[in-house]
């Protein structure tokens, strides 16, 4: 790291306020009451599908605004990428291998 | 390493180093949930009746506890950054106590579990069909691990919230508090997974 002893300083603007957090936990608060709702109607198989789409995008506001990913260096999310990407590779490897044997 | 923490700091170094770490925590979970999903996979009948026997009610509850403490402990690194520690431990104590929370209705859902006999090799449970077997013994062993790592996320935040109380964290200085937080946030994210796979597809 080049930038000795920095701060998350979010390219030199002031310290964030309170509101953008509990803006995002009243959406996560949401997502649940809809993950929990669309779980209590009979979706078939689709069900999967909604749950997994809704968890996806929880985790995307928790790890770019709670974890402050949005304002972090090109870097890390670079490396998130790499991470996230190689257990997609594990999964989509497992799952072949489950499918043609 | 300097102990005053002025002249040879790398706080994006620091903040670095905890993501590394988290994308270990990311494959250790990640195999447990290509167990899931390969099990789940192959034995989808018997995943869905056993999911019907976890309480969606306390699952809820616990997955508004954790988003929750997110949020606490988020704020809590706004409120340093302004200046104001008083309100940073307070939040940090919160997010301890919604953890503890979190942990005491596991706790009461774990030991009705064990009550209607049900536990990893119980009789009751090896009574069942496999996919019911696989099924309860991913939920204890990956609600399990997840619960340790809730332990140990409040273990970081008590030494946090102390360092926090002591001055050591402040609005001068104040990664040790965003590395802790980015553990919790961890912890929170794993649950968001968890959640769903396990309460919600009956």
């Amino acid at each position: 790291m080049t930038q000795q002893g920095e701060q998350l300083t979010h390219g030199g603007e002031h310290a964030p306020g309170y509101g953008q957090f509990i803006l995002v936990w009243f959406g996560l608060l949401a997502l649940t009451g809809l993950t929990v709702a669309l779980a209590g109607i009979n979706l078939g198989r689709w069900i999967i599908v909604s749950a997994l789409t809704i968890a996806s995008i929880k985790t995307i506001l928790v790890v770019n605004v709670f974890m402050h990913l949005r304002i972090e260096d090109r870097v890390f999310r670079f490396f998130v990428a790499v991470a996230v990407l190689t257990l997609a590779i594990f999964f989509v490897l497992t799952f072949f291998d489950y499918a043609f044997h | 390493m300097s102990t005053q923490g002025h002249e040879h700091r790398d706080d994006a170094g620091s903040r670095m180093g905890m993501w590394l770490f988290l994308f270990t925590e990311l494959i250790l979970f990640g195999g447990l949930f290509i167990v899931y999903a390969v099990y789940r996979y192959q034995h989808g009948e018997a995943f869905h009746l056993a999911a019907r026997e976890l309480d969606t009610f306390v699952g809820t509850v616990n997955t508004l506890i954790l988003l929750t403490s997110s949020l606490t402990v988020a704020l809590s690194i706004v409120a340093v950054r302004q200046g104001k520690r008083g309100l940073a431990v307070m939040l940090v104590g919160m997010t301890i106590l919604l953890a503890g929370a979190f942990l005491v209705n596991k706790y009461f859902e774990w030991g009705h579990k064990f009550a209607l006999g049900i536990f990893p090799g119980s009789p009751e449970l090896l009574k069942r069909s496999s996919g019911e077997i696989l099924y309860f013994g991913l939920y204890f062993v990956m609600t399990g691990l997840h619960a340790l790592h809730v332990i140990i996320g409040m273990v970081i935040l008590t030494v946090v919230g102390i360092m926090t109380a002591r001055g050591t964290v402040s609005a001068s200085s104040y990664v040790k508090l965003e590395v802790g937080g980015l553990y919790w946030h961890l912890v929170d994210v794993i649950w968001i997974f968890l959640f769903p796979l396990f309460y919600l597809l009956h």
